[in-house]
């Protein structure tokens, strides 16, 4: 019989297509009977075929035949919103009535945690702002915005919106604003940094180009001496405002992860390069340490390039004449999974204790005097910390008086090649 | 097999953990959130954001009274032992030492008046950066507690250091601030105060690190030594910092 076995393989597609063609072939045999039926008796027991394979096959394909409507909203809970809000471009959190969070994109797990899935938002990023609002869309049933400063990890200016989601579901999603907070903000420092520190060359060169005008203005020997000191003044002030340029620029993107992967060899290499002509000036030897097979970075090879360049600077400006330099690379662990753990040391002077928490602060001088002399603009290691933080990275310092001083920074580790 | 007198109990135990572990998370965000706004409004010298922070003290202070009475209620009803009763004495002891970091951002907030008095001091430029660094811990304290991670705690625990090195070297630059003009003396206290009320909330970051960590291994991180300096500075001893 068809439909037994049709039921038998039931189970598979192979099994429905054999009784469906089964079920066709039984209403075309029994049009086929009506249309030739020489008799009315005939004519009207093909009829009655057809109606019987008809209802079967109707009662037989509601059972067996998917239903599209059906299976679509087979679990609402778990598939359909991680697609929706991994589409969203800003960090996204979906939470029940009960405030516990059903799911998040990359975005706010980036920001808040992978442990925070399934927990209570009171405990996992208790902000009491957050808290409110999210209280406030539950009971009035609607949109509440708020900007939100210090929350996440990353103390991330946010502009937080909840909103009903259907379901008794609430859609938490957080708009970083904090560049244009920062572009505020830097603007102001911008004006406060320079005009104190481009007014020292500044008044140098003013000086020197009165002098210029009035009495040396008939020493050629005088003249040419002046000459070099406000080229190595303005030269000074360019370095001075490239690297306030670079550091505005660097705080801007210091919510955006690098997503290159690099290998550092090259790296190294380059900073080898460019500093053999001083190093060769000081009778110094480069030590490189490389561990063998070191993983690649996720990171901006030109960021890192700069933060190399800047401590190298340091430590051939800071490190004692006649002694070596050392580079080490080496993968690490930290808190954050794997990382690469980079440090450059000097032998030399090093620096008192109590200097080194304000070393990356801007402009911050342990001897202003012996920094202008040496041609720094005071910016380096504040510009090198804000790179490595940007790399979610640490930078230490670490420094013994009339030993010498180690600057160490981690990039984390491509995840491939662990 | 729910209706067991067993079963019923073990639920509502949780429950009770469930309540304590949420007025925690909640205490705590309120705490960091003051640190945060009394610290923005000594940078912006903004005493109406400091009044707000004052006001919203009594909040953290209530929700302590709550995790108080859950937690003996707890005690008392439920009887507890070993873990769990480990667990209901950490949220205790860590409900407690909330509602400190609380009062010292509270002090810190009543210093903004006094402060915006005065024309502003160039060692202030430290704390900003210095309280970046105490916020952290405490939001990494509680987010230790919250993930059960000893691991974390054991980072916090070890970040406190640096806050020391800051204190120390905020310290020193008052002193010699002071030095320079008797008008710096007052706001130069206040932001001597401020600065000691930072290094204790980042003490009390690590004594909520130090809980979690026990609460989660059953073991005490080993004593950590303090790097505060200054109980030996002397004002001779002070020098350089002339510069900026």
């Amino acid at each position: 019989m068809p439909t037994s076995a049709g039921d038998a393989l039931d189970a598979d597609g192979a099994g429905r297509n054999r009784w469906i063609a089964v079920a066709s072939a039984v209403v075309l045999a029994a049009a086929a009977g009506y249309a030739f039926a020489w008799h009315e008796v005939l004519g009207a027991a093909a009829l009655a075929l057809l109606a019987a394979a008809a209802g079967a096959f109707a009662a037989r394909a509601s059972r067996t035949l998917p239903r599209p409507a059906e299976e679509s909203t087979a679990s609402p809970d778990n598939a359909q919103p991680s697609i929706t809000l991994d589409s969203l471009e800003n960090a996204a959190v979906l939470v029940d009535r009960d405030f516990g969070i059903l799911s998040m994109n990359a975005e706010a797990v980036d920001a808040f945690g992978a442990h925070a899935l399934g927990e209570d938002i009171r405990i996992a990023i208790r902000h009491p702002a957050v808290i409110e609002t999210v209280t406030t869309a539950m009971r009035q049933n609607r949109d509440s915005i708020r900007e939100i400063e210090g929350i996440g990890r990353h103390s991330t200016v946010f502009r937080l919106r909840a909103g009903p989601a259907g379901d008794a579901r609430l859609l938490l999603s957080f708009a970083d604003v904090s560049p244009a907070r920062l572009a505020e903000r830097m603007r102001a420092d911008f004006v406060a940094n320079a005009s104190h520190e481009l007014r020292t060359p500044l008044a140098t060169l003013v000086g020197f180009i009165e002098t210029l005008q009035g009495p040396a203005a008939n020493d050629p020997a005088a003249r040419a001496r002046f000459l070099d000191v406000m080229a190595n003044e303005a030269a000074r002030m360019t370095r001075l405002v490239d690297d306030l340029m670079s550091l505005s620029r660097i705080e801007l993107d210091k919510n955006i992860r690098p997503r290159e992967i690099i290998d550092l060899a090259p790296l190294f290499e380059n900073v080898a390069t460019t500093s053999a002509v001083s190093l060769e000036a000081d009778k110094r030897q480069l030590v490189m340490t490389i561990e063998p097979e070191l993983p690649q970075v996720i990171a901006d090879k030109d960021q890192v390039l700069q933060v190399l360049h800047n401590l190298m600077t340091n430590a051939i400006k800071y490190g004692r004449a006649g002694t070596p330099i050392t580079v080490t690379a080496e993968r690490a662990k930290a808190l954050q999974g794997e990382v690469v753990r980079i440090a450059i040391a000097d032998v030399g002077d090093g620096i008192a204790a109590e200097h080194i928490p304000r070393l990356t602060e801007r402009f911050y001088r342990v001897d202003t005097g012996r920094s202008r002399r040496l041609g720094g603009t005071g910016l380096g290691l504040a510009i090198a910390k804000h790179i490595v933080e940007r790399h979610r990275g640490t930078l230490e310092i670490t420094s013994e008086q009339g030993v010498g001083t180690t600057v160490s920074f981690t990039l984390p580790a491509s995840v491939s090649q662990i | 097999m729910n209706t067991t007198p067993t079963a019923h109990t073990v639920k509502s135990f949780d429950e009770d953990l469930r309540q304590l572990r949420l007025l925690i998370g909640e205490m705590g965000g309120l705490a960091k959130d003051q640190v945060d706004r009394s610290v923005a409004a000594i940078v912006a010298r903004d005493a109406e954001a400091a009044q707000a922070v004052v006001q919203s003290d009594p909040r953290i202070d209530r929700i302590e009274a709550e995790v108080e009475q859950l937690a003996i209620a707890t005690i008392a009803r439920r009887a507890p032992l070993a873990d769990d009763l480990r667990e209901v004495i950490a949220a205790l002891k860590i409900s407690a030492v909330i509602e400190r970091i609380g009062d010292y951002a509270k002090n810190n907030a009543k210093r903004v008046n006094s402060i915006a008095q005065d024309s502003p001091i160039r060692p202030m430029v430290i704390v900003p950066e210095m309280a970046r660094i105490v916020s952290q811990m405490v939001d990494d304290a509680l987010d230790a507690y919250a993930r059960r991670d000893p691991e974390l705690a054991r980072d916090v625990w070890k970040r406190d250091n640096s806050v020391d090195e800051y204190y120390n070297s905020l310290f020193r630059a008052l002193l010699t601030f002071m030095m320079e003009n008797p008008h710096h003396i007052t706001p130069s206290t206040h932001m001597l105060f401020i600065a000691k009320n930072l290094e204790r909330i980042g003490d009390h970051a690590t004594n909520i690190a130090e809980v979690v960590y026990y609460s989660a291994t059953g073991e005490h991180l080993t004593d950590r030594q303090k790097a505060d300096e200054t109980v030996y500075t002397v004002s001779e001893d002070v020098e350089g910092e002339q510069e900026r």
